[in-house]
């Protein structure tokens, strides 16, 4: 059973349904026990970093959460902000996050290849695939139209190294849009439960990697 | 360089629970349920879809239930506009899957509302809509559905709504809107050298051809889409279609 994590985030009854039509059995909680009980995690997430960590703190959730990935080796996939908190810390409100996968979360247009650009980044950008995690990207990309891509609704970004990047969208410069911790956690900057066939695809592969 | 696209919107007029469709801001014509309309739109793949309650601002309520349903059905992101004035109310929307709340009245009668609303939901979240008028000599924007002429400067406005920590300006052309008669691209250019944030436009589209040399000339911007992508033929049929991205 998958545990969509409910914090007050939004975007929980689109990845249901989703997870409904593709016959997966699922619960949105924040009860520690089902967490313990799930056997993988969808993060989602709109809204600010600092305000979300410290309400998964705060929950105990996030103990119950590191502890089910890190020693039992179980599944989770973050979204957007349920993405960026799995960094180590964040430019937005100075928050300290799950620490989960390697990097940092900073603003777009501080980038000085971006700088010129609009922000935040919204609309459908498409995917590139890093080579270093090819075999990780065919798990979770398997039959996704990369150019299509997905939809982006975001201001700040995770800063990634290249050995935990598994995709990059091209705005201004190659920015990270799927990450990894080569293991069993994944995080996406764009929004597959918003993304029509290309997430629903996406939330279909993470169902069955192993 | 980015390889981000411009996002065509069907934008949807919602009155009483039903959808229907006015020109310039008149002559409203049933034209379906909103459930039905959004799963339409999800077969055809459309970038963003966009539902102004266009009387849920008179009437002071806001259909919750019917947005929690609209957003549990949407596959494509979701924007929502009318009756919000308050940032707790606009939280609540957000909870429910729509990604962006739209303002405009709550906007003319109280400009610094942008700012604690972009601080509760977020720059990304907080849309402001600009129901404008060319006036022969100058952009004048209206509230209350195109009834009442604001008295603030348009350009004026545009800079303040960015500064305010809005992530999204909509302009919306009233006496455009149904005509089928094009887009208003002077308008676009009197704003577009200073907007940091995303820009959408509508009101006029009446061809594919004039979606192309929008994103021509504009890319990356928002295309926001009434008429043309409800009716066809010289009666009006509804026939809901969309557009086919190039790249396709």
């Amino acid at each position: 059973m998958i545990v969509i994590v409910d914090y007050g985030s939004g975007n929980i009854s689109a990845i249901g349904q989703i997870l409904n039509r593709l016959g997966v059995s699922w619960v949105a909680s924040k009860n520690l026990s089902d967490i313990d009980a799930a056997d993988r995690y969808i993060l989602p997430g709109v809204g600010h970093y600092k305000k979300t960590v410290d309400t998964l703190q705060n929950s105990g959730i996030k103990d119950a959460l590191t502890r089910n990935i890190l020693e039992d080796g179980k599944y989770l996939l973050g979204i957007c902000v349920g993405m960026q908190i799995l960094s180590f810390s964040s430019e937005e409100g100075d928050g300290v996050g799950l620490g989960l996968v390697n990097g940092s979360v900073r603003k777009i247009n501080k980038n000085p290849m971006a700088q010129n650009l609009l922000c935040p980044h919204m609309g459908w950008n498409s995917l590139s695939i890093d080579d270093i995690n090819r075999d990780l990207a065919s798990g979770l990309l398997d039959g996704v139209d990369l150019k299509k891509g997905f939809y982006f609704l975001h201001s700040y970004y995770f800063d990634a190294p290249a050995e935990n990047v598994i995709a990059r969208t091209t705005y201004g410069f190659n920015m990270p849009c799927i990450v990894t911790n080569q293991k069993n956690i994944f995080g996406v900057q764009f929004h597959p439960e918003k993304s029509h066939l290309n997430g629903v695809r996406v939330i279909e592969n993470f169902t069955k990697l192993k | 360089m980015s390889m981000l696209r411009s996002r065509i919107i069907p934008i949807l007029l919602m009155s009483n629970g039903g959808l229907i469709k006015t020109t310039k801001f008149g002559e409203p014509k049933y034209v379906g349920d909103p459930i039905n309309i959004v799963k339409i739109y999800n077969e055809k793949e459309v970038d963003e879809l966009v539902i102004y309650d266009i009387h849920a601002s008179r009437n002071g309520f806001v259909n919750l239930g019917l947005l929690e349903r609209i957003a549990k059905e949407a596959r494509m992101p979701m924007m929502y506009g009318g009756g919000v004035s308050d940032d707790v109310l606009a939280e609540q929307i957000i909870s429910l899957g729509i990604e962006k709340i739209s303002v405009s009245n709550a906007y003319i009668t109280n400009p610094n509302f942008i700012k604690r609303l972009s601080q509760r939901i977020g720059t990304q979240s907080t849309v402001v809509t600009l129901d404008v008028r060319w006036e022969g000599d100058k952009y004048s924007i209206y509230k209350d559905n195109g009834t009442v002429r604001s008295n603030l400067d348009f350009v004026a406005s545009c800079k303040d709504i960015q500064e305010n920590g809005a992530g999204e300006l909509v302009i919306n052309l009233i006496d455009r809107e149904g005509s089928l008669c094009g887009f208003d691209t002077e308008i676009i250019a009197k704003v577009k050298d200073f907007l940091t944030i995303p820009l959408t436009i509508s009101g006029g589209c009446g061809s594919d051809s004039h979606i192309d040399s929008l994103i021509k000339e504009f890319s990356p911007i928002g295309v926001g889409v009434g008429t043309f992508f409800i009716f066809k033929g010289k009666h009006k049929a509804v026939l809901v279609s969309y557009y086919k991205h190039g790249f396709l």
